[in-house]
C-alpha cells in the first residue's frame, strides 16, 4: 500500500539542511527516492512511501535523529 | 552510540542559542582580562573554553552532516576552528565560532521575516470549526476532522473553515485572501464561500464542499509554497557549483597547507571559501517577491516565470471579461408601441427560459415582472428565439433574425440601429404579431482604470498590446481605440488566438497573454506567461503561469513590476556575493605585500555581514510598491 505525507518541520534555515534532510529521507528503506521534495521556505517534506516497509514514524524519527524537530505531518492512502 | 548523539544533540540543538551567548561571555571575560588586567593567562583560558562550547554545536552539525554523506560549511568552520586551536588562535577560534553562531542566528531570524508573507496567509486557515453532529448540536472540533457533506457553522470574526455552500443565515464576508479585495462581500443562502475567508458579521451554516489541501485557499498556499521553493536554471546551476564548491574549497586549503606548511593561511582559506551568500542570495529574493504578491493577490509561480515575464515586450488581452467587465448592461432601450410594462413582460416571460448572456442583460434592465406562460418556444441559433405567449406571437432576435421573419423596420430605427452598433452595442429588437414592439442596446463596460494600467504597463518598457477577440471587429476596434491599443483582430476563435501568439513568439517576442480563465487555456498555455485573471476558479489557478486574485486588471502593472524588482534584486544580490567573495580572495592574497594581515575572524565577520546584507536587501521586496506618484507626473 503506497502512502503519501506531509511533515512539517521546525523552521528550516539553512540550504545544508536541505541536502541533509534530502540524504536521509531517500535513503529510508520504502520511501519512493523519486518522490522526495524538500519545500526549504515552507519548512515542509514531501514524500510516497510504501507503508509495508516503513510508517510516518520511523520517517519522522529519522528525520529528528539528524536535528530536526518534526511538527506535525499529514497522511493519506494513495 | 547513535542514541547518545542523538540525545546530546536535541539538547544542544535546544541550547544553541544560550551557547552562544555564553560563548560570547567567556569571550568577553578573556577581552577584559587582557586590556583592563593584561592578564595573558586568564586571556587564553577564557577563549579556549569559548572555542569548546562553541565549536560544540557545529561539530555536531558536521558529523550528521558526513554521516548522511553531506560536505556541509560547518565541517570547513569546524576544521578552521579546531586549526586554530591546536596552533594556539585561541582568539581567532574563538571569536570565528561565536561569530558563526550568531551569524546562523540572525540569518534564521531574518529569513523568518522574508517568509513573513506566506506565513500570515497560512495563519489564515482555521485551526478548529464547529461542525453539526449527528445529534443536530454544534460542537468545535479540529478541523481535520470536518469532511465533505458536512454542516459547519461560522459566527462573526470567525475564519470559514472549508470551501462550501451557505445553507442558511447571511455574513459580510471578506475575501481578500482569495481575491485581494478586502471590501465584504454580502453572502446568503446559496452562495458559495471558501475557506480562509472571514465573516466579518453575520452568522452562516455552511454545507462542505472541499476541505484541506482541495480548497481553493489549499490550493493557493500550496502553489505559493511551490513557487517560492521552485528553482530557475541559474539557481540550480548555482546550487550544483556549491554542491562541489565546498569540497574544493577544503582541498585546496589541504593542498595549500602541504606546499606552504602556512597553518594559519590555510584555516583562513578555509573560512573565506564558506558559499553563504552565493547560496542564499537568489532564493531569498525569491521568496521574499513571491510573497510580496501573494499577499496582494498576484500569484507568480515560481523562479523562471519571474525571469521570462520581466523581459515581456508583447502583450495580449482577451476582450470580454478582460479589458471589459464581462457582464454587458442594457444602455438604452427604445419602445414603438404603447404600454412599455406589457411588451417587457412578454420579453421577460421568454427571456427568463434563456441563458444567453443577452437575455441576462435584458432581464436585469426590465426587472421584476408579472410573466405569462410561454408555448412552443423555438430557439434559432445565433439569431434569436420565437415563442407564443397569450396566443401572441413574439419574436425576440438580433436585426438579421427580424428581417429573415419579414417583419417591417422603418428608416429612421434602421438607422438607429446602425448607429449604435458603430458605438460598440449589440442591438437586440422584439415584434409581437409581426410589428415591432422594443429594442434593446447592449453594451459591455470597459473596465475602469484599464487605459491608466495598460500606459503604465507601457511605461515600464513593454512595446506591443494586441487585442484579440472572439467579437465582432466593430465591438473589437471600438474598444482597442478607447484605449489606445493598436492591434486589434476579431472573430478569432481560441485555436486562432493560440496560433497568432505561436507566431508572435517566432517573430522573436517574449509573449505574455491575459485572459479571465474562461475559453482561453490554448492561448494562456501557448504564450511566453499566461495571465489568468479572475482567481477562486481552480482552471485559472491550475493553467496560468501568474494569477491575478482579484478579477480586474488593476494587479497587472504591480505583477509586472514586482517581477522586474525580483529579478533585479537577485542581480543585486549575485553581485554582492560574488564581491565579497573576489574581495576577501584579493585582500588575502595581496594583502601581504600590503601589511593588511586578513584573519580569519575578519573573514568569518565580512562573510556573515554579506549573507546578511544579502537578506535585508530582499527584504525590501515584501515592501515592494509600484510608484504611481512618478507615474503621474510623467503623463502631465
Amino acid at each position: 500500500m503506497k502512502k503519501q505525507s506531509t511533515i512539517l518541520l521546525e523552521t528550516l534555515t539553512c540550504p545544508s539542511c536541505l541536502q541533509k534532510i534530502n540524504n536521509t529521507v531517500k535513503n529510508l528503506d520504502g520511501v519512493d527516492a523519486q518522490s522526495v521534495n524538500i519545500l526549504f521556505n515552507a519548512s515542509k517534506v514531501k514524500l510516497a512511501y510504501d507503508a509495508s516497509k516503513i510508517e510516518i514514524d520511523g520517517i519522522e524519527k529519522a528525520i529528528q535523529s539528524i536535528g530536526y524537530g518534526v511538527i506535525k505531518s499529514a497522511t493519506k492512502t494513495i | 552510540m547513535n542514541i547518545i548523539v542523538n540525545n546530546m544533540s536535541k539538547i544542544i540543538y535546544k541550547l544553541k542559542n544560550k551557547i552562544m551567548f555564553i560563548s560570547l561571555i567567556w569571550i568577553f571575560v578573556g577581552f577584559t582580562s587582557k586590556y583592563a588586567f593584561d592578564n595573558m593567562d586568564v586571556f587564553n583560558f577564557s577563549l579556549m573554553i569559548a572555542s569548546v562550547i562553541g565549536v560544540l554545536p557545529i561539530l555536531l552539525q558536521t558529523y550528521q552532516a558526513l554521516r548522511v554523506k553531506v560536505v556541509s560549511i560547518d565541517l570547513l568552520v569546524t576544521i578552521a576552528v579546531i586549526g586554530a586551536f591546536i596552533i594556539q588562535a585561541y582568539e581567532e577560534s574563538a571569536i570565528v565560532t561565536f561569530l558563526f553562531l550568531f551569524g546562523a542566528y540572525l540569518e534564521a531570524r531574518t529569513l523568518n521575516k522574508t517568509r513573513s508573507a506566506i506565513k500570515a496567509l497560512t495563519d489564515l486557515s482555521p485551526v478548529t470549526a464547529i461542525k453539526q453532529m449527528p445529534d443536530g448540536a454544534f460542537l468545535e472540533v479540529l478541523v481535520e476532522a470536518v469532511n465533505v457533506g458536512d454542516i459547519v457553522l461560522i459566527k462573526t470574526g470567525e475564519a470559514i473553515p472549508v470551501d462550501g455552500i451557505v445553507v442558511s443565515g447571511e455574513a459580510f464576508i471578506n475575501e481578500a485572501s482569495i481575491t485581494g479585495e478586502s471590501m465584504p462581500v454580502h453572502k446568503q443562502k446559496g452562495a458559495t464561500v471558501f475557506a480562509g475567508t472571514i465573516a466579518e458579521n453575520g452568522t452562516i451554516q455552511v454545507e462542505t464542499l472541499k476541505v484541506g489541501e482541495d480548497t481553493t485557499f489549499g490550493k493557493i498556499i500550496e502553489l505559493v509554497e511551490t513557487a517560492q521553493d521552485s528553482k530557475s536554471e541559474t539557481e540550480k546551476f548555482i546550487d550544483g557549483f556549491a554542491k562541489w564548491y565546498t569540497p574544493a574549497v577544503l582541498m585546496l586549503a589541504f593542498i595549500v597547507s602541504l606546499f606552504t606548511k602556512d597553518i594559519p593561511l590555510s584555516i583562513t582559506i578555509l573560512v573565506l571559501g564558506c558559499p553563504g551568500a552565493l547560496v542564499i542570495g537568489v532564493p531569498v529574493s525569491n521568496v521574499a517577491g513571491i510573497g510580496n504578491g501573494a499577499k496582494l493577490g498576484v500569484l507568480i509561480k515560481g523562479s523562471e516565470i519571474i525571469q521570462k515575464f520581466s523581459q515581456t515586450d508583447t502583450i495580449v488581452f482577451d476582450k470580454t471579461g478582460t479589458l471589459t467587465i464581462g457582464h454587458p448592461i442594457v444602455t438604452e432601450a427604445h419602445y414603438y408601441k404603447d404600454d412599455e410594462d406589457l411588451i417587457n413582460s412578454y420579453v421577460a416571460s421568454i427571456e427568463k427560459e434563456s441563458d444567453h448572456v443577452l437575455a441576462k442583460a435584458i432581464l436585469n434592465y426590465i426587472g421584476d415582472m408579472n410573466t405569462f406562460k410561454v408555448e412552443q418556444t423555438d430557439v434559432i441559433k445565433g439569431q434569436g428565439i420565437k415563442a407564443t405567449v397569450n396566443d401572441l406571437e413574439i419574436l425576440i432576435g438580433n436585426q438579421a433574425f427580424i428581417f429573415d421573419n419579414d417583419i417591417k423596420i422603418d428608416m429612421p430605427i434602421i438607422d438607429k440601429i446602425s448607429e449604435l452598433e458603430q458605438s460598440g452595442h449589440s442591438i437586440v429588437v422584439a415584434a409581437i404579431n409581426q410589428n415591432l414592439v422594443s429594442l434593446y442596446a447592449i453594451k459591455d463596460a470597459i473596465r475602469k482604470e484599464v487605459k491608466k494600467d495598460i500606459e503604465r504597463i507601457h511605461k515600464m518598457g513593454v512595446k506591443n498590446f494586441i487585442l484579440l477577440s472572439g467579437d465582432n471587429q466593430g465591438s473589437v476596434d471600438l474598444v482597442a481605440k478607447s484605449l489606445g491599443i493598436k492591434h486589434a483582430y476579431g472573430r478569432m476563435l481560441p485555436e486562432d488566438k493560440a496560433k497568432y501568439i505561436e507566431k508572435l513568439k517566432q517573430d522573436g517576442h517574449i509573449v505574455t497573454f491575459v485572459g479571465d480563465g474562461i475559453n482561453d487555456s490554448p492561448s494562456i498555455t501557448s504564450a511566453d506567461i499566461g495571465i489568468a485573471m479572475g482567481g477562486g476558479t481552480d482552471v485559472a489557478i491550475e493553467t496560468s503561469d501568474v494569477v491575478l486574485m482579484s478579477n480586474d486588471l488593476k494587479q497587472l502593472p504591480h505583477a509586472l513590476g514586482l517581477a522586474k524588482a525580483i529579478k533585479y534584486n537577485m542581480i543585486q544580490n549575485i553581485l554582492i556575493a560574488v564581491g565579497v567573495v573576489i574581495l576577501l580572495l584579493t585582500t588575502l592574497i595581496f594583502g601581504r605585500y600590503l601589511n593588511l594581515g586578513l584573519t580569519m575572524s575578519v573573514g568569518m565577520l565580512v562573510h556573515e555581514l554579506s549573507i546578511l546584507v544579502v537578506i535585508l536587501n530582499a527584504m525590501r521586496l515584501l515592501k515592494f510598491k509600484i510608484k504611481s506618484k512618478s507615474f503621474l507626473n510623467k503623463s502631465k
